[in-house]
């Protein structure tokens, strides 16, 4: 029995969801392939060969697998599914848009966002937006699973392992890359940052949001939302952090004028330390909350950023 | 066109699902439900594509007890054309769904079929993918904006990071995200009106699909509590707390 896991990244650079997943990958305890599909992956390759655990890399290099489509990602990774018991990728828009595809034509069923590995077959996983944690078992004789990368640690590194070139070619005609909008930021990621910063529907309006920066650069956090932040114009939907947008883990969560609806707690309950700043002090984010300040976040942001 | 839209009843979004304290599962007893918000946002976009003159018939369907009709009389009272109800008992799973939406889809031959991204009860996020892969049509997940052209959809995809847009062929599938659009209510005179509308009652057993589990839920926990925070008095504290207490900055 062996393992695939299919690397994230944006044909540029791995993205840090591809270590923790090969993480969880291992606590399957098969030996673990990669596939990394894409365009000019050569230094992505090698980056990828040495994170530790990883016994092969498979490369499909072809401008088909560019903006890894589901129809061609799916037809991929089908056509290397017969050596693995286990195909795994990361909870992120791309895995979990194409890896319910996979499952379906393979007819088993998917695990979604698992956050532990019980054992080969048995995983734990959140449901009800977090309310609930169910350990599943599979009954499939292949597992189709996603990871909750926030859910595990970054793996460290090791002598560079084989790398294969996979010469599957599919365009499956059902579908054809138009354009990519993407928001610029030089900030950390938002799902691998130690420190996130968000703000919600208190900051009032999108300028305010810049309140925000000056205590971001200092901590070197990344800056997310709240659903009722995005849904306001205030910032892009990506920021947004919850149930229905990013799931993020950090050291250090900071929620300004964020009321703390079962949503939002989805997206951020397992950071670390959580802190709060709201001047509503029945607001449900104070029992989430270590350190709580009921305040106006005006005054309290300037003096935050001076006193860092 | 014809646009297909599976709809599923769950618990009401503001509510804080409990867990049963035998761990069997969430207790569901006389916890108020209500259609899925991305259903919602899924049948407002098909009603849309009618008021445009690109769709001429939205049909809704559910899988599911008999109680799920009454998001089906929504559905039809905010202004879909017909219901269908495949009923069954059982709990089931993304890849059944899937399976008995593509005999439907078999059934109804539409040109678009718009699910919702996921359900807020098991949070799977599968559905529309397997539907796709099933029906072997073109995919548009996470849609924040749907323009049809000819015979090609364009879907705009909100994924990590920012934007992308793809041109599915039709027949195609696309799932929705919160932001595609703002669902409408349902006046009085249509919820009146929908009491009125076709539903269709399909035997999910009748659809010739193996439902048989292909996952065995062993225990539902509640999560692990954090344990109570304080309150602190102004700036510097919280800032001390942080350096000292916690030791995160």
């Amino acid at each position: 029995m062996k393992t695939l896991v299919i690397a994230e990244h944006d044909n540029g650079a791995l993205k840090p969801e591809t270590s923790k997943t090969i993480n969880a990958a291992k606590k399957l305890g098969f030996d673990v392939d990669v596939l990394l599909a894409g365009i000019n992956l050569g230094a992505m390759s090698e980056s990828l060969a040495s994170i530790e655990g990883v016994a092969n890399v498979l490369l499909a290099d072809n401008a088909v697998y560019e903006h890894q489509l589901a129809e061609s990602m799916t037809d991929l990774v089908l056509s290397l599914a017969d050596s693995y018991s286990h195909i795994v990728a990361s909870a992120t828009t791309t895995g979990k848009n194409f890896m319910p595809r996979v499952a379906a034509l393979l007819d088993v069923a998917q695990i979604s966002e698992i956050i532990d590995v019980i054992d080969t077959d048995t995983f734990k996983r959140p449901i009800y937006a977090g309310n609930a944690i169910a350990t599943v078992k599979s009954l499939d004789s292949k597992k189709v699973i996603t990871v909750r990368a926030s859910s595990f640690d970054l793996q460290g590194e090791q002598a560079p392992a084989n790398v294969t070139a996979v010469d599957a070619v599919s365009d499956s005609q059902l579908s054809s890359f138009v354009s990519v909008e993407q928001t610029e930021s030089e900030r950390p990621e938002l799902t691998a940052a130690d420190v996130v910063i968000s703000g919600g529907r208190g900051m009032q309006n999108g300028e305010n949001f810049a309140l925000l920066n000056g205590i971001a650069d200092k901590l070197g956090a990344a800056i997310g939302a709240s659903r009722a932040a995005v849904d306001a114009g205030f910032v892009p939907n990506d920021m947004q952090v919850g149930q229905t947008g990013k799931i993020v883990a950090p050291n250090l969560y900071i929620a300004v004028g964020i009321s703390g609806a079962i949503q939002h707690l989805a997206g951020m309950k397992d950071s670390k330390v959580i802190v709060a700043i709201n001047k509503d002090p029945d607001a449900p984010i104070f029992q989430v909350a270590d350190y709580g300040l009921v305040a106006d976040l005006f005054d309290v942001l300037p003096q935050l950023e001076q006193a860092l | 066109m014809k646009v297909l839209v599976p709809i599923k009843r769950v618990i009401d979004y503001n509510v804080k699902a409990r867990v049963k304290p035998d761990n069997s599962g969430v207790d569901l007893t006389n916890v108020k439900m209500a259609m899925n918000p991305f259903c919602e946002i899924a049948v407002e976009e098909a009603i849309r594509l009618k008021e445009a003159g690109t769709a001429t018939e939205v049909v809704v369907v559910t899988i599911g007890a008999k109680a799920s009709q009454e998001q089906l009389r929504t559905a039809l009272a905010l202004g879909a054309d017909k219901a269908i109800h495949v009923e069954t008992e059982q709990n089931l799973e993304s890849i059944h769904i899937a399976k008995l939406l593509a005999k439907v889809v078999e059934q109804e031959s539409p040109e678009l079929v718009i699910l919702g991204k996921q359900s807020i009860d098991s949070d799977n996020n599968q559905t529309g993918q397997m539907l796709a892969a099933l029906t072997n049509r073109g995919q548009g997940t996470f849609a924040s904006k749907v323009v049809i052209e000819n015979d090609k959809v364009n879907v705009t995809r909100e994924v990590d990071g920012g934007l992308q847009t793809v041109a599915l062929n039709l027949p195609a599938i696309v799932t929705t995200d919160l932001r595609l659009n703002e669902p409408r209510y349902a006046s009085l005179p249509n919820i009146m009106k929908a009491k009125r509308k076709p539903l269709e009652v399909i035997a999910a057993d009748s659809l010739g699909v193996d439902l048989a589990p292909r996952i065995e839920l062993v225990s539902v926990e509640e999560p692990a509590k954090r344990s109570g925070g304080i309150i602190v008095e102004d700036v510097a504290q919280l800032v001390e707390k942080l350096k000292t207490e916690a030791k995160v900055i």
